[in-house]
This record gives C-alpha cells, structure tokens and sequence, in this order.
C-alpha cells in the first residue's frame, strides 16, 4: 500500500508517497537524500540512526514512515545554521567527542534532546540520555565532556 | 544485511471503536510504539497482512491518579509513564520499571501495552530468517521443536516486560476491549507459562488501561542485564511492602525474564521483631524455587536464577 505523507523536515514542509512498510531511516535515507542519520545494527540497539521526531530522539531504523505523518522530524543537517555549527557540534569538534564520526549524528541529536529540556545535566544524566547510542571508538568519556562543555556554553 | 520488511497495510484508527474494527479483519496485528514489533517484522517474525497503529487512538494515553487508585492508559508512553511524580510518589516499583526499559529513543515512543504484551524472547527465536531456517526454525514460530528444550511440548521463550510484575505487585486490573465487548481481568491472569501462547487475549483484544488500588506499600523495581541500556532484562523484580497486623510486614513480589510468564511468588509475612536475615534467606530460597530460566539467552540460567534472587534478597532489605 502507497500513501502520501505530510511532514516537516529540518523545518522545510515535505509531501511524499511511500510505501506503508517504508522506515524512516530508508525515507530520509534513499526519498530525501539525508544520509546524516547512519544505519548501523538495523534494529533500534544501536543508536547510529537517532533523529528527532517532535523534539525526542527516536531510532529511525524502527521508526515506520507512515506512523510519522504531520511529524516534526529534525536531522544532524539541520542543526548548523547558515552553515555555523551548534555549540554541541562544535563541542564534539573540538573535545574530540567524534572520531569515525558514524556513531555522531546520532550522539549529538541524542544530547540536543536532553539539552533542550535539562540545560545542566549532570553525568549520570548524560550517560542515560546518550543510553541508546553505541560509540566503538572513543570510549564515551570525550563525548560525555563534549556534551557538557556545550551545555555550560549554550547555558552562557 | 538484513531483509526489507515484509508487505502489510497500515490503519491507523483514530477511535477505540475503528481500531476494534480494524483488529476484526483476518490477519491484522496490533501495534504500538512499534520498538519491538518493528523489529520483529524485520526478522521475518510477524506474518501480519494489516497492523493497526494504536498509537493515534483519542484518550488512549492518559494517567488519572487518585486517592482511589491509579489508571494508566495502554497508549501511554514509558517516558510519559517514568516522567509522572505522581506514579514516583505512590507507586514507586512502576517509576523505576518504566525509568530503565530499553533506551530512551525506545521509551519515547513504547507504550504501557505494548509492554505488557511484549512478544516472549528467545536466543533461537531472535534472530534473522536465514539464521532460523538453518536451524530449522523453532516451536514458537514455523518449526515443531523447542531447540532449548527439545523433549519438551512447549516453547521456552522467556517473557521479558520489565512493568507486568511492578504492576503485578499492585494487584492491577487490566482493562481489556474485544469484538465482544469490554471485560476486566487481574494482570496475573492475563499471561500463560507458554512462550508461543502467552497471552491469554482472545483474538481482536487489546488492552485499554491498567487499573490500580490505592496503596500505601514501599515499592521497588530492580533487573540486571548484559548491557545497562536497551537490553532485555536477564531477570527482573518487583517488591511491594506493606505494613500488616500487630507490626507485621507482608511483601509482594513478582518476576519477570526467567519464565515464559511473570510471575507473582508468594512470601509469608515478616513478623514484627521478626530476624530479617532468616527472612531474606527464605525470601531468596523461594525465588529460586519459582523461577525456572531456560537456557533461552547467552547468560546461563543457573546465573539468571541466582541473580533473581540476589535482586529479591537486595530489594527486601531496602525495603523492609
């Protein structure tokens, strides 16, 4: 089954035929060309395809498409704006919060999430907030500092 | 790799009444927050021509609290739930289940029912098409033997909901609606020691709300597994303590992730100036009678049935 969805991307409106079983992460992956959010374990335990739908980071690869009609949707490229990046890319940038960079965007849309409600997180609430989100490379302790060093940052 | 999803058509009612109407059509499935079911699909595990999303559905996900007890609505989300002081103050065991179900890009979007309806889990069940054709699938789904165990005639698979025994140790009632009509029915009885039939749901039913009796108990939720986020639970406990006649404590206890089911154990009452140590001991022994995990995850059930009972015997002690 075909169906037409309407949704905000990035804050642009889009309208798009999909299929009923389309996920997310293939729509905005393969329809809008938006190859931020990475497929990694294909099955919600990685983190890797994190996007915001209505301000919560949701893992888009067991997100379906359909269920996302009249949704905000928010990806890692619209974070920077007229291409200034936002204090937590910066953050990540210069902590070295990133290394590969495929665990990333989702790491930084998880944090955003989190700061957007909880301006002052603690580290335990940081760890429970980037709790979905897997990193192989950089041992988590740079991105917990990075998530912090943007907070204290966005908070000035 | 793995597989594109299978073909299905979406509903999405708006209304209790459609989403019944919907669920009435041969083959169609609910779904909730979709973290699991997606999943599922996915892997080849749900022969579903039509899921009906029951995430749209007015009304379905409020949380009344009051002097009289508690009503949480099937559709309302575990980050909703573990966000409530309300539910914090009074019900502790269901803040702290709901607070640490899988990842919080889960809980964002899976729901009180989906939980309490979580599929049953198992390491041979699990998995992709390809690795289950190669072992000639299983009794839960499209094979005739249980490889966990396989002189027995039933499947294994463990249920792994982290709030059915936070809200089995309320004594909550769920609300259940079906082509014929509404009923109500204690959370206990609404699983079977089964891994392929664990539900006791007639077709086409769903479940509406949990309701639960006023209470005065201390509670708490505790589980343990492999990775301290996103995982399933190895084993999972919910402990309520009362306080009983002549200063006696009466606890209320239920497990969940070591049985097809959750299960309610009962404990005799601690009385007063009664030896906490004996007590904890015995407490530890009955869990571990109780419980029988499979060898359904890669942690072995000796350790899982173990750690059951450590996390009874730690949870008693806090609360006692």
């Amino acid at each position: 089954m075909k169906r037409i969805i309407s949704l905000t991307i990035n804050g642009r409106k889009a309208e798009d035929a999909i299929s009923d079983n389309t996920l997310l992460i293939d729509y905005l992956r393969d329809q809008k060309h938006l190859t931020g959010a990475k497929k990694g374990c294909d099955g919600g335990e990685c983190g890797a395809c994190t996007v915001l739908i209505n301000g919560a980071a949701r893992p888009a690869c067991i997100t379906l498409a359909a269920t996302c009609d009249g949704a905000e949707i928010e990806t890692i490229e619209g974070q920077a704006r007229g291409g200034r990046l936002t204090a937590l890319q910066r953050a990540f940038h210069e902590n070295l919060g990133t290394q590969c960079g495929f665990c990333t965007p989702g790491m930084i849309l998880s944090a955003e999430a989190l700061l957007r409600h909880n301006p002052d997180p603690d580290d335990a609430e940081i760890r429970t907030a980037l709790g979905s989100n897997l990193c192989r490379c950089t041992g988590y302790t740079k991105i917990i500092a990075s998530v912090k060093v943007a907070a204290e940052e966005m908070r000035s | 790799m793995s597989e594109p999803l299978p073909d299905f058509r979406l509903l999405r009612p708006e209304t209790l009444d459609q989403a019944l109407a919907a669920l009435a059509e041969p083959g169609a499935k609910p779904m909730a927050g979709g973290t699991d079911l997606v999943v599922n699909l996915r892997r080849g595990l749900v022969d579903a021509p039509i899921l009906v999303d029951l995430s749209g559905i007015a009304g379905f996900a409020t949380i009344e609290l009051s002097d009289d007890g508690l009503t949480i609505g099937a559709g309302v989300t575990l980050a909703a739930l573990a966000a409530d002081v309300g539910v914090a103050a009074r019900y502790q065991a269901i803040h702290d289940a709901a607070e640490v179900i899988a990842g919080p890009g889960h809980r964002a979007a899976a729901t009180v029912g989906g939980n309490l309806c979580l599929d049953t889990r198992c390491l041979y069940y699990n998995q992709s098409h390809w690795w289950r054709k190669s072992n000639d699938f299983c009794l839960k789904y499209r094979g005739d033997t249980c490889h966990v165990a396989p002189k027995g005639n039933r499947c294994r698979a463990a249920f792994s909901g982290d709030l059915a025994p936070a809200l089995m140790v309320f004594d909550a009632i769920a609300e259940i609606a079906g082509p014929d009509g509404r009923r109500s029915l204690p959370l206990a009885e609404m699983y079977h020691e089964d891994g392929a039939d664990y539900l006791t749901l007639a077709p086409g039913e769903i479940v509406v709300s949990v309701r639960l009796p006023a209470t005065t108990a201390n509670s708490a939720y505790d589980k343990i597994r492999v990775r301290g986020a996103v995982d399933f639970p190895l084993a999972g406990v919910a402990i309520a303590c009362r306080d009983a006649e002549g200063g006696a404590r009466s606890l209320r206890l239920a497990v969940t992730g070591t049985n097809s089911m959750p299960l309610t154990i009962e404990i005799a009452d601690l009385p007063a100036g009664g030896d906490v140590d004996q007590f904890c001991a015995d407490l530890e022994k009955a869990v571990q009678k109780a419980v029988s995990p499979q060898r359904t995850t890669t942690i072995q059930p000796h350790y899982r049935r173990l750690a059951a009972s450590a996390l009874a015997r730690r949870l008693a002690r806090r609360l006692l």
